[in-house]
């Protein structure tokens, strides 16, 4: 981890509690490429606990750039990046990004591995967070014996392995296909109600988006910033019904138009 | 018959046996004397009578062989390691390998020589060339690690050392298992051909120099004899390589897999 984060307040908060200061805050962030190219320019932005935050916006906007800078992957040009608390994530890329030559569960090990936590000790963080993703019985599977869905899955379960306070995923369905895509975006929301964890998602796509969010955030390209901010009522359970509901409709209508206006002013 | 056992098997053994028996039928009919060209069946003869000093030559070209390749792997491994560690190394060093590998090992055969006594410089020879595909194959193995996955560890605190004992070195191991495939036959090559060229100057005792010898003796069948265990060398060296390869990837590499159909 990068020492770029600075500690607000070492203590997490009460289970439930509406905390004040955001689990992640991100001020007047600028990062510029060695090219010359500005990535992002201004940007501020909140992720507070428990939220789905979607990240929405043409290509280039710098939505990848936020979470790697989130992630402490890459360094900031300007800015403040604050956490409330250690920084505790998990990262998925749009790649599953796994280790060919291992297992899957040696796999998931990984980041318990990294921690010096043998495979024995790890064993039960393993295997429920295999199945959490529906993938018990495939421990000793290669990643080559895998359909693209399962490989994401296993992503998944290595990056809930450590148990993050915050999940980044950066595009993460958008090489699947639409039926697994569909499938990866139910079962996602069905871990984030039973962990309660706190998502921040990358995506292209306004029907995605506001199918998993609680708020989208749209960004326009060339410098990357924030442009629009709409809420997605996380009362209402998503499923069938909630694709086909009016709400639903209005939300896409209003996400799209958001988005249409982010690359018109660009 | 199964389509599939003929083409894959049957196809090939007879075409290898026709042409040796037509090698065969040739010297006969014609009666070419044995010392133009001596029958296959006279070269197994002359392999089985000859056995004894063939087998001590051959035992000379094999530990020169697998004495070099390791030097090679030794090497080629420490050299790409350290091209990892430090970048200017690479620069540094490049350019020499480069000029080891470019310049025809016959060539500086010759040259050892006359500094080196000569089974030195036969392994010497049979070094340089095992040397390069080695280490040119581990440095670029040990570059192409995928790039997300070092995004990976660094976002998990990963150390240099986890970092090269869990991703540069299995992300390497089929570049190297490449290299030494390659480097393996080299080495041979290289023994070979620095053996020749110590020709009746040097003290060995290998193969090649069995066969500058019984050529100078007109023995064109323990020439043939010498030959066909060179051959026979070289493919078991790949063999064995082919082998290892496949045992250490099988499981998670796509080129040790066949594709499904």
């Amino acid at each position: 981890m990068s020492e770029d984060f600075a500690v607000a307040t070492a203590s997490a908060p009460r289970p439930g509690a509406l905390s004040a200061a955001p689990l992640v805050a991100l001020r007047g962030v600028r990062k510029a490429f060695f090219s010359g190219t500005v990535a992002l320019e201004g940007l501020d932005l909140d992720v507070r606990d428990g939220e789905f935050l979607t990240l929405l916006g043409p290509s280039g906007c710098g939505k990848s750039t936020v979470l790697r800078l989130i992630a402490g992957l890459t360094a900031k040009s300007a800015g403040t990046i604050q956490w409330r608390g250690q920084p505790s994530l998990g990262f998925v890329f749009q790649e599953p990004t796994l280790a060919p030559w291992s297992d899957v569960q040696t796999n998931v090990w990984l980041p318990l591995r990294l921690k010096g936590v043998s495979k024995a000790a790890a064993g039960e963080r393993i295997e429920e967070a295999l199945a959490r993703v529906g993938l018990t019985g495939f421990e000793k599977a290669y990643p080559r014996e895998l359909s693209g869905g399962m490989k994401m899955r296993v992503s998944i379960a290595r990056a809930l392995v450590m148990r993050p306070a915050l999940l980044l995923m950066d595009e993460p369905f958008a090489a699947l296909d639409e039926i697994t895509r569909s499938r990866l975006n139910d079962d996602l929301l069905s871990l984030r109600s039973t962990l309660g964890a706190t998502i921040v998602f990358v995506t292209h796509s306004v029907y995605e988006s506001v199918y998993l969010s609680t708020r989208i955030t749209v960004m326009a390209p060339r410098p990357g910033r924030v442009v629009a901010d709409i809420h997605v009522d996380a009362e209402r359970p998503r499923n069938e019904e909630f694709r086909l509901s009016a709400y639903y409709a209005d939300r896409c209508r209003e996400t799209s138009a958001a988005l249409q206006h982010a690359m018109g002013e660009a | 018959m199964n389509r599939a056992t003929f083409e894959d098997y049957l196809f090939p053994t007879a075409l290898f046996l026709i042409a040796v028996g037509g090698w065969e039928a040739l010297v006969r009919i014609n009666h070419i004397p044995s010392f133009v060209l001596p029958a296959p069946s006279q070269v197994l003869v002359t392999l089985y009578d000859d056995w004894g000093t063939l087998s001590r030559s051959l035992m000379v070209t094999l530990s020169i062989t697998f004495e070099a390749l390791f030097a090679a792997i030794v090497g080629g491994v420490a050299l790409a390691l350290g091209f990892r560690l430090w970048r200017p190394l690479e620069r540094a060093f490049f350019p020499f390998a480069v000029v080891m590998q470019v310049t025809p090992v016959i060539s500086i055969a010759p040259l050892l020589l006359v500094y080196l006594s000569s089974s030195a410089a036969v392994l010497v020879c049979a070094f340089l060339v095992a040397f390069f595909p080695i280490l040119s194959n581990t440095a670029l193995g040990l570059a192409s690690a995928d790039h997300n996955l070092i995004d990976l560890f660094e976002l998990y605190g990963a150390s240099s050392w986890q970092q090269l004992m869990m991703l540069r070195l299995p992300s390497a191991l089929p570049y190297f298992l490449g290299g030494l495939r390659i480097g393996g036959g080299l080495a041979l090559i290289g023994a070979i051909v620095a053996e020749i060229a110590a020709g009746s100057a040097g003290s060995g005792s290998g193969l090649a120099f069995r066969i500058v010898e019984s050529g100078f003796r007109l023995n064109i069948p323990r020439m043939f004899a010498a030959l066909l265990l060179i051959s026979l060398t070289g493919i078991l060296i790949f063999l064995f390589f082919t082998g290892l390869s496949y045992l250490l990837l099988h499981r998670w590499h796509d080129s040790a897999r066949g594709r499904e159909r």
